[in-house]
């Protein structure tokens, strides 16, 4: 074979892989990302429809409730609750007062259903996403005072 | 007293760094032998000090000087003395410390087994080892000191996370690092190579042994994290596509791929500039890992630490290694000489192939990885990116890779005969579509992935017995041959555990009162109750677990749940009935009401061969550097150069 006629073969294998895995990765992101939501932006119904997503924010004190297996308890940024329920074994760390990241879906009634609830740092660590909609919740409140 | 002394030996080593960074490769560049010679001892003079600084910050661990800062914050009086020694780099500073110690030790490996390499080669790269350290032993002094004074001394530490007592931290990091770091050697000697424009087999040979042990550290290293959070912390899984596991990883796909390249570019002379490249990259990751770590700008189990200019000062160094040495590069490359030529069917492409497949799967890792934080950049609001894209992505870039696996070295060099190469292979495949089908039907279900899982497994163990029973008809074959052979079983081995895991374990969730059964992968689990326990610094609720099958009683399982007194701060431990062919495994959720628990059930068919394959992939490793024909050829090189200076003064 021809010097450029292989040359021209192995850039073009190149070239598919790579469109491929392109293809692949467009297509995996776009399924497969959930986007954080603080709850006050799932409260104004800015969450989105009919497909998972994360929420990040204190577990409420007093919140906590057993039923068997399943526990429901409300996530938070002090502005405004948002009800969650679990079915499972929550992690370690997860405590009322402290930060928790909970990923799911928004059911009609406006319950949170989780499939998976995040806490797995030590105790004095916030996930970043908990501590930024805390914060966001707090300059919402101290904008909306004259 | 030892802190200041630690803290000294390492303003002193930055010191030596500074001119091991420097003369030595002007004097490589200028010709000055007395530059030159410098390399070596002040590489030996490097790692002394280093270890010095490690050893005081051990000390100080050892004895619990709860004056220092670190030590108060990652230590505590009650802990049992192995944690205590692994709580030197329980933490930012010290894991830091840990890193430029390992560097140290890879420094002084280089400048102590490279008597035969001329000694302007050695300058250059002990040089570049040099600037590496130098900039790392800033950042640690700098923002990351683990000696600070605590005035007034605490009266007792605030004790060691609790997640991470366990002997775990003793082996995981250092294993990690030590690849981690390693890889920086494969990069000194192509950042020399480049500089002295002499890019050629010789290069590859010395840099191959090098490349394969930090191979091979890293491969254990990953292994043992992975076990580790399998078998404790009760989340029962064995890898989380977690930011930081990822940021392990990509080193390891990028070296995987620098391996097989540097074979080809030893061999056959091809392949120059791609090697250059792969190494420049693996270092670069090794970096970037380093960054996403440290700088807590990832939400992961492993940032521990968030100080932005940490971050910063990483992210700084990490654009001034890519930059110039790809600046280097392209001011290199295009002197480099082509070696020999290739037909497209040929050995070469099918390891070409497999390098860019390995090359595309770290690229799609790394885009998981970096693009919650692009998007969180650009303002363009907060995600993350789970599992489920990596899974998506990885099987599908992989599958190929692994195809290839057994093709390749069935393929002659330079030119393959397609007719020939069938003729060989196609027991394999054979055998491996009915494995394909028979055993996930055994199992229960055939999936595609199941299918195809066995399919590739079976397809890369086929091949593999037919080579070996070719090569045999030509003698004992020498280690190297071996070598491959084991890293390509660890491959299937490890591929059969992940396939069987994913596709037939049985997780339940239970709610269990004393006297309750469950009934999980033909195993009844009863659950007899749980007391109360102490331990050394914490006190724990030990349940008791009956496992039997088929009526019979197997054997008795106690996980735990345990209270540290230092942090209130609760703690699974797991219990795990390992076997070749399957584990089960309880973990302790929570109390209920009475006395009753919330219990998590696992049973996982194969998951050890997920390691046993890691395992034999560094065996394989191990061979390779063990192999008979590198000593031949020090032997043969050594005695070359005595005939020539023989010559030369005759």
């Amino acid at each position: 074979m021809k010097n450029w006629k292989k040359r021209g073969a192995i850039i073009g294998g190149g070239l598919v892989v790579l469109g491929i895995a392109s293809a692949l990765v467009l297509n995996a992101l776009n399924s497969n990302i959930a986007l954080y939501v603080t709850p006050s932006e799932v409260a104004a119904g800015k969450s989105p429809h009919g497909q998972a997503f994360r929420i990040g924010g204190l577990v409420k004190d007093g919140s906590l409730k057993r039923d068997n297996l399943t526990v429901h308890f409300i996530v938070t940024d002090l502005a405004k609750d948002i009800p969650v329920s679990y079915t499972g074994i929550l992690p370690d760390l997860f405590k009322e007062g402290k930060g928790a990241v909970v990923q799911g879906k928004l059911e009609a009634n406006g319950n949170f259903v989780a499939s998976e609830v995040l806490a797995k740092h030590d105790e004095n660590y916030m996930p970043p996403q908990a501590k930024q909609a805390l914060e966001q919740a707090q300059a919402g409140k101290d904008g909306a005072k004259p | 007293m030892i802190p200041e002394l630690g803290h000294f030996a390492l303003i002193l080593a930055l010191c030596v760094t500074a001119v091991l960074g420097t003369l030595p490769l002007l004097g490589a560049h200028q010709g000055r032998r007395e530059w030159i010679v410098l390399a070596r001892p002040a590489a030996q003079a490097f790692f002394l000090l280093v270890a010095t600084a490690f050893g005081a910050l051990a000390w100080s661990f050892y004895s619990n000087d709860f004056s220092v800062t670190y030590v108060a914050e990652h230590s505590n009086s009650k802990l049992p003395t192995m944690y205590r020694l692994g709580a030197v780099w329980g933490g930012h500073e010290g894991s830091l410390l840990l890193w430029m110690f390992m560097l140290s030790g890879w420094t002084f490996a280089v400048a102590q087994l490279s008597r035969t390499l001329d000694d302007a080669m050695v300058a250059r790269v002990l040089g570049v080892l040099g600037l590496v350290a130098t900039s790392l032993l800033l950042f640690i002094l700098l923002t990351s000191n683990p000696f600070g004074r605590l005035l007034p001394a605490a009266e007792d530490g605030n004790d060691l996370n609790p997640l991470l007592q366990d002997p775990g931290l003793v082996f995981h990091p250092p294993m990690l690092y030590m690849g981690y770091v390693g890889f920086s050697v494969a990069f000194a000697f192509a950042i020399a190579a480049l500089l002295s424009g002499r890019l050629d087999a010789a290069w590859a040979r010395w840099s191959r042994p090098w490349t394969t042990t930090a191979w091979i550290f890293l491969t254990l290293g990953i292994a043992l994290g992975s076990w580790w959070a399998y078998y404790t912390l009760g989340w029962g899984g064995w890898w989380f596509w977690d930011p930081v596991e990822n940021a392990s990883f990509m080193p390891w796909l990028l070296g995987t791929a620098l391996l097989h390249s540097l074979a080809v570019t030893e061999k056959r002379g091809t392949f120059k500039s791609w090697t250059v490249l792969l190494a420049i990259g693996a270092f670069s990751l090794s970096l970037l890992g380093t960054f996403l770590v440290r700088s807590g700008v990832l939400t992961s189990v492993h940032a521990f630490a968030t100080d932005p200019r940490r971050g910063i000062f990483i992210l700084v160094l990490l654009v001034l290694v890519v930059g110039s040495s790809l600046t280097l590069f392209a001011w290199r490359a295009p002197k480099v000489a082509l070696g020999g030529s290739f037909a497209l069917m040929s050995r070469e492409t099918f390891l070409l192939a497999g390098n860019v497949l390995l090359v595309v799967a770290c690229g799609s890792v790394l885009l998981g990885t970096l693009y919650p934080l692009f998007i969180d950049a650009l303002n363009l609001g907060k995600i993350s990116v789970g599992p489920p894209y990596f899974n998506a992505v990885f099987v599908p870039v992989m599958a190929p890779a692994l195809f290839l696996m057994a093709v390749a070295p069935i393929a002659r060099w330079k030119h393959a005969d397609a007719k020939e190469m069938a003729q060989r292979l196609w027991i394999a495949g054979a055998v491996s579509v009915i494995a394909a089908f028979a055993i996930p039907l055994l199992m229960g279900g055939v999936t595609l992935l199941t299918a195809l899982g066995f399919l590739l497994a079976f397809w890369v163990g086929g091949s593999m017995v037919l080579q070996i029973v070719r090569r045999f008809k030509a003698g004992v074959p020498p280690l190297s041959f071996w070598a491959m052979q084991l890293g390509h079983l660890g491959i299937a081995v490890f591929v059969i555990g992940i396939t069987m895991v994913g596709g037939f374990q049985e997780e339940k969730d239970v709610r269990m009162e004393p006297g309750d059964t469950v009934l999980v992968g033909g195993h009844q689990f009863k659950f007899n109750g749980a007391r109360q326990v102490m331990g050394p610094n914490y006190e724990a609720s030990r349940g008791e677990f009956e496992v039997s099958k088929n009526g019979s009683v197997q054997q008795m399982l106690y996980p735990e749940k345990r209270k540290y007194f230092s942090s209130e701060m609760p703690m699974t431990n797991a219990a795990i009935s390992p076997g070749i062919t399957r584990d089960v495994y309880v973990s302790m959720g929570e109390p209920l009401e009475g006395k009753a628990w919330a219990v998590r059930v696992y049973f996982k068919p194969f998951v050890d061969w997920i390691w046993a394959g890691a395992l034999l992939m560094a065996l394989g490793g191990v061979c390779a550097v063990s192999d008979r024909r590198y000593r031949l050829r020090v032997k043969a090189a050594e005695a070359a150069r005595i005939t020539a200076l023989q010559g030369a003064t005759s």
